[in-house]
C-alpha cells in the first residue's frame, strides 16, 4: 500500500508514521509537503501529529487552507483512505471531513499518558482486525484533546456509528468519553491517540498494531 | 477604514480558561464578578473596498478562518 504523509510546518509525528508504515509494517511511506496539490498514486492518506502553523488561531484552523487539503478532502469524497491522529483528528475536524471540533483540555493542561480505550465500531477498514469493545492501551499527548459538539451531532454520531473509539477513563474532558470518530462512510478516521507511538515493544506497547494491520493491507 | 472582530464562545460550550480565570477572581476578591467566557479580539485595516464590499467580505472571513461555528459566534464592526 502507498500512504501520503503530509507534513505541515509545525508537524512533529510525520518521521514517527513513516517509519512505522514502512521499516515496521513494509508498505510505501512517502512524505507529502503540504505545498503539493497532488494525491496521485497514493492508496491512503496520514495527516499525523503536531502543532500545525504553531496552533495559532485554533488548532487545525490555519492548515485546513494548506493546498494540499483541497487535495486530501477530494481523496476521502472519493472513498479512499484517510487517517488524522492528534493535530490531524484536529485539522479533520477544521476542514469539515469529521464534525464537532476540538478544543482546551477540561483541566487547561497538557496530558502526556497512556490511555485505554475501549473500540466502538470494528466495521471500518481501520479496525476490521479487532473485536467488538476491545481495549486498546495507547498513549495520548495534546493539549485540545477535548471532544466537542452539539447534542443533535452526538446523536448523529451513535446513530450512523461514526464514534470509534472512547476512551475506558476520560482524561480531557471530551464529550461522551470520545477519543476517535469516523465520517458516515467509515474511510475517514480521526483519533486523539497515537497509534504510532505503540507499534514496537521497546517504545512500551504494541496496541497500534491492531489499527494498522487493519488499516495496511 | 479599520475593523473589529470578536469571537465569542456559544452558550453552553465549556470554557475551561473562563472558569480558570473566573476562579482566579475569585481568590482575589472579586466574587461579584461571574460567568467568565474567554474570547477573541481581532483588528483589520481595510484597503480598496467599499463599506459593504467590506462587510461582506469580513463576514465570510469571520465563517471561514476567525472563528468555528462550531463553538463560536462572532460579530464586527466597521470604523470609519
Amino acid at each position: 500500500m502507498k500512504i501520503a504523509i503530509i507534513v505541515f510546518p509545525g508537524s512533529n509525528c510525520d518521521a514517527d508514521c513513516h517509519d512505522v508504515v514502512s521499516r515496521v509494517y513494509g508498505h510505501s511511506a512517502t512524505y507529502v509537503w503540504h505545498k503539493e496539490t497532488s494525491l496521485a498514486g497514493f492508496d491512503g492518506v496520514i495527516l499525523p501529529g503536531g502543532f500545525s502553523y504553531g496552533d495559532y488561531l485554533r488548532t487545525g484552523a490555519i492548515a485546513k487552507f494548506s493546498p494540499i487539503m483541497r487535495e486530501v478532502i477530494s481523496f476521502a469524497n472519493k472513498g479512499r483512505l484517510v487517517l488524522g491522529i492528534c493535530n490531524g483528528f484536529q485539522i479533520l475536524v477544521e476542514s469539515g471531513l469529521l464534525p464537532g471540533v476540538l478544543i482546551r483540555n477540561k483541566n487547561l493542561r497538557f496530558i502526556c499518558d497512556w490511555v485505554n480505550l475501549k473500540t466502538v465500531n470494528v466495521q471500518i477498514p481501520f479496525t476490521q482486525k479487532m473485536s467488538q469493545d476491545q481495549i486498546l492501551k495507547l498513549p495520548i499527548a495534546h493539549m485540545e484533546g477535548n471532544y466537542y459538539a452539539d447534542e443533535a451531532t452526538l446523536k448523529n454520531l451513535w446513530d450512523k456509528n461514526q464514534v470509534v473509539f472512547q476512551y475506558v477513563d476520560n482524561p480531557n474532558g471530551s464529550l461522551q468519553n470520545i477519543a476517535g470518530i469516523c465520517n458516515e462512510t467509515g474511510n475517514v478516521l480521526g483519533m486523539m491517540p497515537h497509534p504510532e507511538r505503540a507499534s514496537e515493544e521497546v517504545l512500551g506497547g504494541t496496541d497500534g498494531h491492531f489499527l494498522f494491520n487493519s488499516f495496511l493491507k | 477604514m479599520k475593523a473589529k472582530v470578536m469571537v465569542t464562545l456559544k452558550e453552553g460550550v465549556l470554557d475551561p480558561q473562563g472558569q480558570a480565570i473566573e476562579g482566579a477572581l475569585r481568590s482575589l476578591g472579586y466574587e461579584e464578578f461571574k460567568n467568565v467566557r474567554q474570547g477573541k479580539f481581532f483588528e483589520l485595516t481595510i484597503q480598496g473596498l467599499n463599506k459593504g464590499c467590506a462587510e461582506k467580505k469580513l463576514g465570510e472571513i469571520c465563517q471561514k478562518l476567525l472563528s468555528n461555528t462550531v463553538i463560536e459566534n462572532y460579530r464586527f464592526e466597521i470604523l470609519d
